[in-house]
């Protein structure tokens, strides 16, 4: 027999915790929150360097402890249950009620029921298959995320001469954590011109232990037969093509790949949700409220985030979002305006706005290189509605504008918000 | 007059600063900044550079191989290396709280390494 739910939350680290205990605060008091693995927190178990919760709680924390904020509130609560070590199967959306069909070891297959759900499963690395890098398939080709856990929370080295193939935070941070547990890392190459890490991590994690950061340049062969024996670089023109005769031959025994995270939205596409081609992730409302009604996406899961304090802040507009739809508070008749990136905006979350709310709507979004000395703008046509000067735009720092509630009344019909960059002089 | 040159980290902006330095190796001008912070900054890493220091801790006794530890405060820039070698030769014993001091004084820094997680 299917067991019914308020709300049901795939998803416990830290956007289903967030979003779980928004919910709790607004007045929900039956829900479940599901999670794959052991314990609450998810990949901030892991993520043991500090640099969390800077903005949201004003100080700098790791990782565990960060997740430590929202899981002893959230095994506290008597609103909410939670079950560990059970992956959801599928999602079905229906008219009433939502059901969800999930697996674990004690309760076998559980047919559960609830009127909202909030998908809020994080992402996964990309895959060496997804890099297409010829060689051969030896031991030692590690994603930066999985030599992290066995790092940081199996206690393995899993090589001691390393090379790093791109630059993202996860594989800056990798870096200097691998230097510190005895590794030499040689070096992390980067296909493009410029690092997607943030700042903070090229000077901290790179440039503090002399760890060469290689912008146009990376792995186009992989050797070793049982174990990996070294890899061959090259320069790549602007294209992004191996130039012929700049190969070089690196001896390693460890190659991480921090190529790009992909929001893990197997669930939401069962579902038949529709999703944004460039976040791959849900198309959401300002509620962070898919297409169907009553379900719900935040965190990576909607679009990848570099600071978990935004996946947090956003997690709540979905955690509130859901209480107010089980209550009937949402808006019956919502007057939607489509946000749209242009001109080096890559994409705008959330995807559309209700012309009806009365507070701020905050707009993410994220550009597609790196801009000096640039206004971004938000415009409703030709009116621009606020813009704001940055010295630097980068594609790994998400950027927001406001928009307000008269600006929104006041749109004429037919209106769509888009965001351009404009660079200056 | 001698120059140093780095990315003040501060905030994402990630101004180059340019720093000019007197004869006795102090800050005699920064340039390149956008803000206030970017002096503080300035100074900071030319006379006394520190950064957060951050690793595992082998547990004896525990539900987990590893526990993760902090610096309670940042530690000279210089000795991080340092810290690094002596965390990898620590261990502790299980149950551990979240801010349990797990090596006292790391490296004559003065700086306790306490547990960011918890190991019952």
């Amino acid at each position: 027999m299917a067991e019914n739910y308020e709300l049901i939350v795939v998803g416990g680290g830290p956007a289903g915790m967030a979003a779980a205990l928004e919910a709790e605060k607004d007045g929900v008091t039956k829900i479940l929150l599901l999670e794959r693995a052991e314990t609450l927190g998810g990949i901030l178990e892991q993520c043991i360097h500090t640099g969390f919760g800077l903005h949201y709680f004003g100080e700098e924390l790791s990782g565990p402890e960060y997740a430590d904020r929202f899981i002893v509130p959230t095994e506290q609560s008597s609103a909410i249950e939670v079950k560990l070590d059970t992956m959801v199967l599928e999602v079905t959306p229906g008219e009433n009620a939502h059901q969800v069909l999930a697996i674990n070891k004690t309760d076998g297959l559980l047919e559960l029921n609830a009127r909202a759900v909030i998908l809020a499963m994080g992402c996964r690395e990309r895959p060496r298959g997804a890099l297409n890098i010829a060689g051969t398939r030896p031991a030692g080709v590690l994603s930066a995320g999985t030599a992290q856990k066995y790092v940081n929370m199996d206690g393995y080295l899993p090589g001691k001469e390393v090379v790093i193939l791109g630059s993202g935070d996860i594989g800056l941070i990798m870096a200097r954590r691998m230097t510190f547990e005895g590794a030499h890392v040689k070096m992390v190459c980067e296909l493009m011109p410029y690092s997607s890490g943030l700042t903070r991590n090229i000077v901290q994690c790179l440039d503090d232990f002399d760890i060469p950061l290689k912008r146009s340049c990376t792995v186009v062969a992989i050797h070793g037969t049982e174990r990996l024996e070294g890899v061959t670089i090259a320069k790549v023109d602007k294209n992004r093509r191996p130039v012929p005769g700049t190969e070089a031959f690196v001896p390693c025994d460890l190659l991480l790949l921090s190529v790009g995270l992909i929001p893990e939205n197997e669930l939401t596409r069962g579902a038949g949700i529709e999703i944004d081609p460039v976040t791959a992730g849900a198309c959401v409302s300002q509620d962070r409220e898919t297409k169907i009604p009553g379900v719900f996406a935040c965190g990576n899961v909607l679009h990848v985030h570099d600071l978990v304090d935004y996946v947090t802040m956003e997690s709540q507009l979905a955690g509130a979002g859901a209480a107010a739809y089980i209550q009937d508070r949402a808006d019956k008749n919502p007057d939607y305006v489509g946000t749209h990136g242009k001109n080096g905006v890559r994409y705008v979350v959330p995807q559309r706005v209700n012309k009806h709310v009365t507070e701020n709507v905050k707009l993410y979004f994220r550009v597609g290189q790196v801009y000096k000395n640039a206004v971004a703008r938000l415009r409703a046509g030709e009116t621009v509605l606020t813009q704001r000067k940055r010295a630097r735009l980068a594609p790994g720092e998400m950027e927001d504008l406001t928009v307000t509630p008269e600006q929104l009344s006041l749109l004429p019909e037919g209106a769509e918000l888009t965001i351009e960059v404009a660079e200056g002089k | 007059m001698s120059e140093r040159n780095f990315i003040c980290v501060a905030c994402p902006m990630g101004c180059e600063l340019h720093v000019a330095l007197d004869e006795k190796g102090g800050v005699a001008a920064v340039t390149g900044n956008n803000c206030k912070r970017g002096v503080a900054y300035a100074q900071a890493e030319t006379t006394h550079p520190t950064r957060s220091f951050h690793s595992t801790v082998r547990v004896e006794g525990g539900n987990a191989p590893l526990v993760s530890v902090k610096s309670r405060a940042p530690v000279p820039k210089a000795m991080l290396m340092d810290c690094a070698k002596a965390t990898r030769a620590a261990k502790a014993k299980a149950p551990i709280a979240i801010g349990d001091v797990l090596l006292a004084d790391v490296c004559g820094t003065g700086i306790d390494l306490i547990a960011t997680n918890r190991v019952s």
